[in-house]
């Protein structure tokens, strides 16, 4: 097929070698049902939702465990049938090794699924009922950042969008779950794809695709001639890394760059990663959420490199002995690529919806082999962001967070190019994430700071006005006695006798009756013996 | 003649300039001392007293009056005392020896079984962050805690006491990798 779509180039790259080939050889197979399957609460950009099942409960397969409570948030869902054995803080694949809310459930082997209701015809769905499905569905961006996609599919009606763009150029060496997706789901993920792209009403869309994956052109080209829809159109794009960034994409496609601090939809683009396209699918046509996906378990680390489709929650370790075990050799486990994932403490950890790939190298970690900075420029050369690295290292090293940031820190795209030439090999990434931290929690401190300061100042002025009060109350008292005094004084003048106080009268009555009382009952007395 | 126009024309010239300036202090007046303001926005708001002033605003108005040291904020640590220095202009003043850490985020914990209801910590709190009323159990809104700890002292019974404030997946921050290693010079 002709390709109508004239491509450019971003600054920078780096030609990586693939290494796909060694986990493309098998087709996808269905990973086994653990016994256990432990589900983090939070997996996606946003706010953690609200649990909506207790310890004991049996659920059913596609139940939703929380319920999101704010509009940047995303549910997750029981991945199989089973009891909720225990909800509670259980590690979780972060580079932090820190452990985070998570429901476990005792999986009972039926995978029975909950009611669904699935659609023949999309069309037949109005725009805000399709997103409200997607947001039921708890479906992220599932390129790797995890963004709620409800949310990018409703970029508003002051944004129209004119290009989709369904980023399947999987660019990071080793990973090849979006190939064998492509491959072997290809009409599904069409139909995705153009679910989005009518819940966008965009014009044009543009399935991306790097050059090293021949079968998956061939099998969404012809997925695509059956559905003779004009407006898609799937674009050859050089293997270049990291050609799958977000800015990266748009650049070679369009040749117009996001703005710093921009989103694509102000241009109006808007982005979603094959694997999002195909749980959109899901969700709508067969009214599944996101409970599994595809991941890579690949790596000279690994007997059996293969992809698997995995159930949200499966222990690492499970993966693993189903891809016939660990290397004799092995160093590490990483989540993600060789370029941006990171390093496990553990492989007793659950796959989450952002887990592309589990990659096991037979190399350890390069433990402190940094060298001084040679100011060579080879990463300003490499960085793909036109970023100036060298200086964001010595700001960020100098701990100088507001040069950092005029050197747009926030632009970085973490993808590690200026690592993998630096010749001293520092690590260059690691001090970016490390500035990136700070700064969000310097903000962070000033943003409670500024509360504290509200609230203290709201106590001082309580405390003031209550002391104007009460300062207020004595006044009138001592006015009131004063007044008083005062018309006493007055009546004795004129001669008049001063009214006895209330008080005393009160009194002075109250003793006369009880005397009138001890008479009577004398004279009672007297009169009956 | 000429002395005279010339006693005459500054005369008026002052007058006039004095109208001016007259007028702009009352048009252009200012309501407290920004500077003061600015120093207050960088401090952590704790209220904690640890600078020995009665809270964080005090402290701000003596540095503004130059009567207080950059240094002496314990809950804001390097940072605020970098901060300091870059507003005001002055040298960067180390931090005590105690205090030159980075400071460990706390809050308290009210042990519920052995609060008496007495009110004092709430009476000290200067966040309002305890909830509770005579005679009734006390306890803490976490997320309004300062970690200024001047909850403790009053307390008759001892069931205050300080936790340290875990981090979680939002609030974790990637360390500094280790410096690369130079080669000291011969």
């Amino acid at each position: 097929m002709t390709q109508h779509t004239h491509l450019h180039h971003f600054h920078g790259g780096l030609k990586l070698p693939h290494h796909k080939q060694m986990s493309t050889g098998e087709p996808v197979a269905q990973a086994t049902l653990p016994a256990q399957l432990t589900i983090p609460l939070q997996q996606h950009i946003g706010e953690t939702g609200k649990p909506l099942v207790k310890v004991g409960d049996r659920v059913l397969k596609g139940q939703p465990l929380t319920q999101p409570n704010s509009y940047i948030s995303a549910p997750v869902h029981a991945p199989s049938s089973g009891i909720v054995s225990d909800i509670g803080r259980y590690p979780v694949p972060h580079p932090s090794g820190l452990s985070s809310q998570c429901v476990v459930i005792d999986t009972d082997g039926k995978d029975e699924w909950i009611s669904r209701n699935p659609v023949d015809d999309y069309h037949q769905l109005s725009i805000e009922d399709i997103r409200h499905r997607v947001r039921q569905a708890g479906i992220v961006g599932l390129g790797g950042a995890a963004f709620p996609t409800a949310v990018k599919m409703n970029p508003g009606p002051d944004k129209p969008i004119d290009t989709l763009i369904i980023n399947a150029a999987e660019c990071e060496p080793y990973i090849s779950c979006d190939d064998m997706l492509m491959r072997e789901y290809s009409r599904e993920l069409l139909q995705g794809i153009e679910i989005i792209h009518y819940t966008l009403k965009a014009e044009r869309c543009l399935i991306a695709i790097e050059d090293n994956k021949p079968e998956a052109i061939s099998a969404m080209e012809s997925a695509l001639k059956q559905t003779k829809n004009k407006q898609i159109e799937v674009v050859i794009i050089p293997a270049i890394y990291p050609t799958g960034g977000e800015k990266q994409l748009i650049k070679i496609l369009t040749g117009q760059e996001v703005p710093s601090n921009g989103l694509p939809s102000d241009m109006g683009i808007v982005m979603q990663n094959v694997g999002t396209a195909l749980a959109v699918y899901k969700a709508i046509m067969l009214d599944e959420p996101l409970i599994s996906r595809i991941v890579t378990i690949t790596g000279e680390g690994v007997q059996r490199p293969r992809n698997l489709e995995v159930l949200i929650g499966t222990p690492m370790s499970e993966l693993v002995a189903q891809c016939g075990g660990y290397h004799p050799q092995v160093q590490q486990l990483i989540m993600g690529g060789p370029m941006m994932g990171f390093a496990m403490p553990n492989d007793n950890l659950p796959v989450i919806k952002a887990c592309n790939c589990l990659l096991l190298e037979n190399k350890a970690p390069a433990e402190n082999s940094a060298m001084p900075c040679i100011r060579c420029g080879e990463c300003t050369r490499v960085c793909p962001a036109s970023l100036l690295p060298q200086q964001l290292y010595w700001y960020a090293s100098a701990k100088n967070f507001d040069l950092v940031q005029d050197y747009h820190l926030f632009d970085c795209i973490e993808c590690g190019c200026c690592a993998y030439v630096c010749p001293s090999h520092i690590p260059l990434v690691q001090y970016y994430r490390f500035a990136k931290t700070e700064i969000w929690n310097q903000e962070r401190e000033k943003q409670k700071s500024d509360h504290a300061r509200i609230r203290h100042d709201f106590r001082q002025a309580r405390l003031e006005r209550e002391k104007r009060e009460r300062e207020e109350r004595l006044r009138k008292k001592k006015e009131m006695l004063a007044k008083k005094k005062q018309q006493e004084a007055e009546k004795a003048a004129t001669g008049e006798k001063p009214e006895d106080d209330p008080k005393k009268a009160a009194i002075a009555a109250a003793m006369q009756r009880v005397k009138d009382k001890k008479a009577q009952t004398a004279q009672a007395n007297k009169d009956n013996s | 003649m000429t002395v005279i126009t010339a006693i005459i024309t500054l005369a008026v010239v002052a007058a006039l300039f004095g109208i001016l300036l007259g007028y702009a202090s009352i048009r252009f007046h200012v309501d407290g001392d920004p500077i003061v303001d600015k120093i207050d926005a960088l401090l952590p708001q704790t209220q904690c007293g640890q600078c020995s002033y009665a809270g964080c605003k005090p402290y701000a108005e003596a540095i503004a009056a130059g009567e207080a040291e950059i240094n002496r904020c314990p809950p804001g640590g390097e940072a605020t005392m970098l901060a300091l220095a870059e507003l005001l202009g002055v040298e960067p003043v180390p931090l005590d020896e105690e205090h030159a850490d980075e400071p460990v985020k706390t809050v308290v914990h009210i042990d519920e079984q052995t609060c008496i209801g007495c009110t004092l910590c709430i009476q000290a709190c200067p966040v309002d962050a305890i909830l509770g009323a005579a005679k009734q159990m006390h306890t803490i809104i976490e997320d309004e805690c300062t970690g200024c700890n001047l909850c403790i002292p009053p307390c008759p019974v001892d069931c205050i006491h300080i936790k340290e404030v875990e981090p979680s997946l939002d609030t974790w921050r990637w360390p500094l990798p280790k410096q690369p290693f130079v080669a000291p010079k011969a």
